[in-house]
């Protein structure tokens, strides 16, 4: 089969495994770029909704939050960004600011929403509980509220992350790097070897992604509230 | 170095708009037409794959974990995954989005089933309702609610991801997101993200309204 015959040469040439468009390069530059977006954009929204959720406000921005963010596509986004970033000019065209602007803009909202309904789904009784043991308010958020939100939590950076992963890729319509470059090159030269290349490559790692992160959620759920298998 | 907030007037240059106002609504059209086929066949598949469901249930995990697999893998990536098979086209979309629906509408029919109250399908019982007009008659009606509330999901996420079909050749309204980012045209791009969070927006208020039309004793709990 003519298309199988195109990917193995693609896998067997060695330029697709080493110089500064190594397959190893743009993992490195995928995964970074990800990782750094998603710490930031929680870093940018955690405290706040932690505070919103243990107030027991903001459910309905939390919920706007997820509506808006559902019908702004996130191409958009990444357009947007690049646009601002060619237009302030941080260091020319060929950058990740316009990527990793647009990735922390998209981590952050799933972070915030679930955090914010992890934290309001711990029952008003289990707290009362807590106050009527002596616990400060914050103990109450950080031994009661905070361990039991960790489930919703992590799904909601699970979520973020998967996603960051996925428009990470269409970075490369921005002149950036990462595994999107060999899709959109793939397109350019119509080489259906390296086409399926880049697809296997992204496909992979946001499995991998969900995966690992459905192992950490796990980790994270306090001995109670593990469901028994 | 142009400041992107002094130029405010030159953001949306409404002549381009107006130039361009017959492929606007061309690519309103195709944005459309992506969006109802892959929704649209998206929810038969569901429907036959949720009677699976309802009738052999361990099908549930295995469904749910395909299609989750599906909805996981990014959508340059599942594009690029079809064009070597079938092209630079629209089946190559339409494959593409309507995969993505089908995690988010097979959940929702089979919780929305799954919802209706015990009680209810024992008094359909005592009636003498028989199993199958028991289920369309009252087990399909009582979960329309969350039924729509999926169609909406699907409906609105893949509108979104229509943008990203530009890629392909396609694209709808990504196609001008796609033009303003290679050509630094800041109407062209604005225009594509705009007019396609509209069309989100004024497809999910249809949806809402047929949800309060089909289910007029939820009124006013929605």
């Amino acid at each position: 089969m003519r298309i199988w015959d195109q990917f193995v040469e693609y896998l067997s040439d060695p330029a697709t495994w080493t110089g500064p468009g190594s397959f190893w390069t743009r993992l490195y530059d995928h995964v970074w770029v990800s990782v750094t977006a998603t710490i930031i954009g929680f870093l940018l929204v955690f405290p706040l909704a932690l505070y919103l959720g243990h107030i027991r406000r903001g459910s309905q921005a939390a919920t706007a939050v997820v509506n808006i963010g559902r019908a702004i596509p996130s191409f958009g986004i990444l357009a947007i960004a690049f646009l601002i970033i060619v237009e302030v000019g941080i260091g020319g065209v060929r950058t990740p600011w316009s990527v990793l602007i647009a990735l922390i803009a998209l981590a952050a909202p799933p972070i915030f929403t679930n955090t914010i309904a992890g934290i309001q789904s711990v029952q008003p009784a289990t707290i009362e509980a807590a106050r009527g043991m002596g616990l400060t308010e914050r103990e109450v958020l950080m031994d009661i509220e905070l361990p039991m939100a960790m489930p919703l939590l992590m799904e909601g950076v699970r979520i973020a992350f998967v996603q960051v992963i996925a428009t990470a890729t269409l970075g490369a319509l921005v002149a950036w790097g990462g595994l999107g470059r060999y899709i959109i090159d793939g397109f350019a030269v119509r080489d259906n070897g390296e086409i399926l290349f880049g697809a296997l490559a992204v496909g992979l790692l946001a499995i991998v992604a969900e995966a690992a992160f459905s192992k950490i959620q796990r980790a994270v759920t306090p001995k109670g509230l593990k469901v028994v298998r | 170095m142009n400041l992107v907030l002094g130029q405010a007037d030159q953001l949306i240059d409404w002549a381009w708009v107006e130039r361009n106002m017959s492929q606007i609504i061309d690519r309103t059209w195709e944005h459309l037409t992506l969006t109802g086929v892959s929704v649209g066949i998206g929810l038969v598949l569901s429907i036959a794959l949720t009677v699976v469901v309802l009738r052999w249930r361990w099908t549930y995990a295995a469904i749910t974990g395909f299609t989750g697999l599906l909805y996981t893998i990014p959508s340059l990536a599942l594009f690029a995954l079809l064009v070597p098979f079938t092209g630079l086209s629209a089946t190559t979309a339409i494959i593409a989005l309507t995969s993505y629906t089908l995690l988010i509408l097979i959940r929702n029919i089979v919780a929305g089933i799954d919802g209706v109250p015990a009680a209810v399908k024992e008094a359909a019982d005592g009636m003498g309702y028989t199993p199958r007009a028991r289920f369309w008659r009252m087990e399909v009606p009582l979960a329309l609610p969350v039924i729509v509330a999926g169609i909406r999901i699907a409906t609105v996420t893949t509108v979104g991801l229509v943008t990203v079909t530009a890629v392909i050749g396609l694209g709808g309204y990504g196609f001008f997101i796609l033009r303003g980012l290679n050509t630094f045209f800041w109407t062209q791009l604005i225009v594509g993200v705009v007019l396609s969070v509209v069309l989100a927006t004024i497809l999910d208020l249809i949806l809402i309204g047929l949800q309060r039309v089909l289910s007029p004793w939820a009124r006013g709990k929605v």
